[in-house]
């Protein structure tokens, strides 16, 4: 298999609601990806890039509109699409264009502005549940991972505690990111008493509505020998989609996480990851779904996870540190760009470039997994130096 | 070092940045209307609920019970000709108390919380559930496991949707 | 390194201007079925991946990748959505393979343009929002604004486009599948309602309903699912700017066709493509695209298309056969699918299977899709029957 290596990574910083458009964010997040490994837009072969659904902006066909802030003016230019899990599987998507030796060099850049959204970007997920059997209920987009939290709860006797402590964990970790939109500690008394949205969530539980944009380089491994003495290389990836009839499915356990890891891990030869990986990011929307993830990508067995999160093994000086970025929950949400996030910070941890946040013992080996569409899709990406 | 971390761009704007004017907006909304296809599975999904009935299909591969019903099975993908009655009854497999609305405003104060909940229905395969509502409980009344039942809105309002039930509530 | 992919299946349903007996899970479920069906029965467990191809609003649902994997049995599998024409999609499954990570791919797209209220405004919604939507206009303005100016640069006169309709409507009657088969004169086409000068209604594709699904395959697994299977030699995709007012070259020429083909002819091989390609299906959703395309496209040069055309040039039985299924003039517009019925058509040809419009001696043809007003990207395909 032909060998992809990351080179450069940038982002804007997460923020509330951003003066600059999504084509000037796609912009200023590429531009800094190109200067950080000496590249111009001359060099870029072509472009994969993400961003979750139109209806925040308000346009059709919204991946051509952003397309010229990603540096695609006269390129190959091709959009991913997979909800929540677009800013990894951007990557994926990324590494198919140079694996298979069509091309050479690839921008990955996603993009995400909530803000545009009126009255709020939620209401804009009315539309993702089934136009016939589910929208006349008038679901909130909220439902649906109350609904789940609550089963994963109830399946191990996990609290509402317990589930705080991601939030304050990542929320601490976030603190030291240089992007990140949030500037306080909080208490898992402050998760916990936080407005009740949609039991078991409450409003601390739940990562913030943002703006912000994300890219990475990924080229060849001719090109990346000539560009850097440390190459991140792309070990594996995997993804996987599970049926559009979620509510059949038994939601305390991410079989889709489960069977994209696999995937993942076969292609980059690893057989035990919980002990073979040294950093994992998974995707954090809300406290409980890093655990979901955790035991969903084999880091953690299943029903136990919460008991190493108190033991501080995720901890950044724990066995193994889990979003030393302070993921979505610490750094900020905007959907697809959130993801690009959680690569470029296995690409600056296994660089040892990650300043405050480092992770310490030289980590060689990190996985990033993002989810999205209706609960339903995960997609992976292995990293290693 | 030379390659530190790199960040730029994402200028925060404050609501009063937005409110004073310094910032310009342009507001459009999108003027289209859709109107689905039901299908043959689920046009006969509705029909079945505007007589007060539910309905499921039955895969004679792996004899699976779905609901909701469709034309074909997706696991063994073959198409699923035969019809089968289910209850209008089941068990919550999970719930939740939600206290804003869909468009993410909070409900007033006088409103209930809304109460969503998967509900594994009776006769269907084990695990086969819908999403509904829940209602004639009490919130802190609700626990995952419970029996519950369709409460059904009057025949002469029923008008082939889901919503045609009102709710579950607690049998 | 360089594996050989394979068309090894392909089936269709729908095809209508409106589709409503099933619903679009039960149309693509069909289209797969016959999919499957074409490629040895093949069940969907034993195919390692899938990609279709939609936008959104085109669905009236937000993050349309949900309702992919039921309908076509991937459940658990890799599955992605690509907001692209579907030969942009083809590409990423094509991509999939030559990584070697998989080794058989399903592409699909689908149209239910039918249940939508407002295709035009739509339409509007993908222009920008600061610069052209405040105009209000209806956006045919833009295919008008290239029309005239392609006309002015090349020389081509209208009538030439207009015979580019009487030409497709016309071929589309020996197209079972083609919606809009008709015979009609110069003058219908040229004396029709003007929608924006100089493009009139008759110069512009109907809207149709369908699914296509396709399957490819490595050159190992292709010679295990089919005796016929047809071979993607090249493939190409570019966009120009989405910035109306930035096209300086891509008004009247269409750049992202030029530098689409540029590459697929490159990693074809391919240094002639009027002498070394056989026939094309070249995107004709509007009269002056075809011709537009076929420059672009370095199957002639700049404005003799038009003139070849008038010769016989690109009827059935002319030197270079365009368009021989209808195309979206005579067969309709199949939206994001467009892609796949453009290259659906090629297929058949070159495994003999095109019925009462079938070519002879074919043995290498050209797909080209673009994505409509108001983009500037489109994709190309060479497909041969050779390895």
């Amino acid at each position: 298999m032909r060998k992809v290596a990351i080179v450069g990574a940038g982002m804007t910083k997460f923020v509330r609601r951003a003066l600059e458009t999504p084509k000037e964010l796609s912009y200023e997040a590429a531009k800094i990806t190109l200067d950080s490994c000496g590249l111009t837009l001359e060099d870029v072969e072509c472009i994969a890039h993400g961003t979750a659904p139109d209806a925040f902006d308000g346009l059709h066909q919204n991946g051509e509109y952003m397309v010229d802030g990603c540096g695609g003016w006269n390129k190959p230019t091709m959009r991913v699409y997979v909800g929540g899990g677009t800013g990894i599987h951007a990557v994926v998507h990324g590494w198919h264009h140079v694996a298979s030796g069509l091309f050479d060099t690839c921008l990955v850049v996603c993009e995400e502005k909530m803000s545009s959204a009126l009255p709020h970007a939620q209401a804009f997920f009315l539309t993702i549940f089934d136009s016939i059997t589910e929208r006349p209920l008038e679901p909130n987009l909220l439902w649906i991972f109350a609904l789940e939290m609550n089963r994963y709860m109830e399946r191990y006797g996990y609290t509402k505690e317990d589930m705080a402590l991601v939030a304050v964990k990542n929320k601490l970790n976030g603190l030291k990111h240089p992007a990140s939109q949030f500037t306080e500690e909080v208490t898992v008394e402050d998760v916990v008493n936080s407005e009740m949205m949609a039991y078991p969530v409450s409003r601390l539980d739940v990562s913030p509505v943002s703006d912000g944009a994300a890219a990475l380089l990924l080229v060849s491994e001719r090109v990346a020998r000539r560009l850097t003495d440390k190459p991140v290389w792309i070990e594996g990836v995997g993804w996987s989609l599970d049926t559009a009839y979620w509510a059949t499915r038994d939601l305390y356990y991410p079989r889709y996480t489960d069977t994209a890891a696999r995937m993942a891990y076969e292609m980059a030869g690893i057989r035990e990851p919980d002990k073979e990986i040294h950093i994992a990011e998974p995707y954090d929307p809300f406290g409980y779904k890093a655990l979901h993830h955790m035991e969903g990508l084999q880091l953690s067995p299943r029903g136990k996870t919460v008991q190493l999160l108190h033991d501080g093994h995720f901890d950044i000086d724990g066995n193994l540190p889990m979003c030393p970025s302070g993921g979505l929950l610490g750094v900020g949400n905007p959907i697809a760009a959130a993801g690009t996030m959680k690569v470029c910070e296995l690409f600056w941890q296994l660089r040892g470039e990650a300043d405050g946040r480092q992770v310490p013992g030289n980590p060689r080996l990190g996985v990033a997994q993002s989810w999205g569409d209706l609960m339903q899709v995960s997609s992976v990406v292995v990293t290693g130096i | 070092m030379e390659d530190k971390i790199k960040v730029a761009g994402g200028t925060g704007l404050s609501a009063q940045d937005i409110s004073s004017g310094k910032i310009f907006l342009t507001e459009d909304s999108l003027d289209c209307t859709y109107a689905w296809d039901t299908g043959v599975a689920v046009n006969r999904y509705l029909e079945e609920l505007k007589k007060g009935k539910i309905i499921a299909t039955r895969c004679r591969k792996c004899k699976r019970i779905m609901l909701p019903p469709r034309l074909f099975c997706e696991l063994c993908f073959i198409p699923c000709p035969d019809w089968q009655y289910v209850q209008d009854s089941g068990i919550v497999n999970t719930y939740s108390i939600c206290y804003v609305h869909w468009d993410a405003s909070r409900i007033g104060k006088d409103e209930k919380p809304h109460l969503p909940a998967v509900i594994e229905i009776d006769g269907a395969a084990p695990g086969m559930g819908i999403m509904h509502i829940l209602g004639e409980v009490e919130p802190q009344e609700i626990k995952i496991g419970m029996r519950v039942k369709a409460v059904w809105k009057p025949e002469a309002e029923r008008s082939g949707s889901i919503t045609d039930i009102k709710y579950f509530k607690p049998c | 390194m360089d594996k050989k992919v394979a068309i090894v299946g392909i089936g269709y349903s729908g095809f209508g201007s409106t589709t409503p007996d099933l619903s679009y899970r039960e149309m693509i479920f069909e289209a797969a079925t016959k999919c499957y069906q074409d490629a040895g029965g093949i069940h969907p467990q034993s195919i390692d991946s899938f990609v279709a191809s939609s936008e959104d609003f085109m669905e009236g649902i937000s993050i349309a990748d949900e309702y992919v994997p039921d309908q076509l049995g991937a459940v658990l599998k890799p599955v992605h959505s690509i907001t692209g024409d579907s030969l942009q999609g083809l590409a990423s499954a094509m991509m999939q393979i030559k990584t070697g990570q998989q080794s058989i791919v399903a592409a699909s797209a689908f149209s239910k343009v039918s249940n939508l209220s407002n295709h035009d405004g739509l339409v509007t919604y993908a222009t920008d929002p600061f610069y052209i939507r405040p105009f209000n206009e209806n956006p045919y303005f833009i295919a008008g604004l290239e029309m005239n100016r392609y006309l002015h640069e090349t020389g081509t006169t209208r009538e030439q486009c207009a015979k580019v309709v009487t030409k497709n409507r016309s071929n589309a009657l020996n197209n079972p599948s083609a919606l809009y088969g008709a015979r009609i004169e110069l003058e219908d086409v040229t004396e029709a309602p003007v929608l924006s000068y100089p493009l009139g209604i008759y110069d512009m594709s109907g809207h149709l309903d369908g699914s296509i699904v396709v399957l490819l395959a490595s050159e190992e697994r292709a010679r295990e699912l089919t005796d016929k299977p047809i071979w993607i030699k090249g493939i190409g995709w570019a966009t120009d700017t989405p910035n109306l007012d930035s096209r300086i070259d891509g008004m009247g020429s269409a750049v992202y066709a030029r530098l689409a083909a540029q590459k697929a002819y490159r990693m074809a091989g391919i240094n002639n493509p009027f002498n070394e390609i056989d026939f094309a299906e070249i995107d004709d959703t509007f009269s002056y695209k075809e011709l537009q395309h076929l420059e672009a496209l370095n199957l002639c040069g700049p404005g003799e298309a038009g003139k070849l055309l008038e010769l016989g040039c690109f009827a059935p039985d002319g030197d270079f056969p365009v368009n021989v299924s209808g195309g979206s003039l005579g067969g309709g517009y199949l939206h994001e699918a467009n892609g796949l019925q453009r290259l659906m058509e090629t297929v058949l040809q070159l495994r003999g299977e095109a019925g009462k419009r079938q070519l002879h001696d074919v043995e290498t043809g050209l797909a080209f899709a673009w994505r409509g007003i108001p983009t500037a990207t489109g994709a190309a395909v060479i497909l041969s029957t050779r390895p």
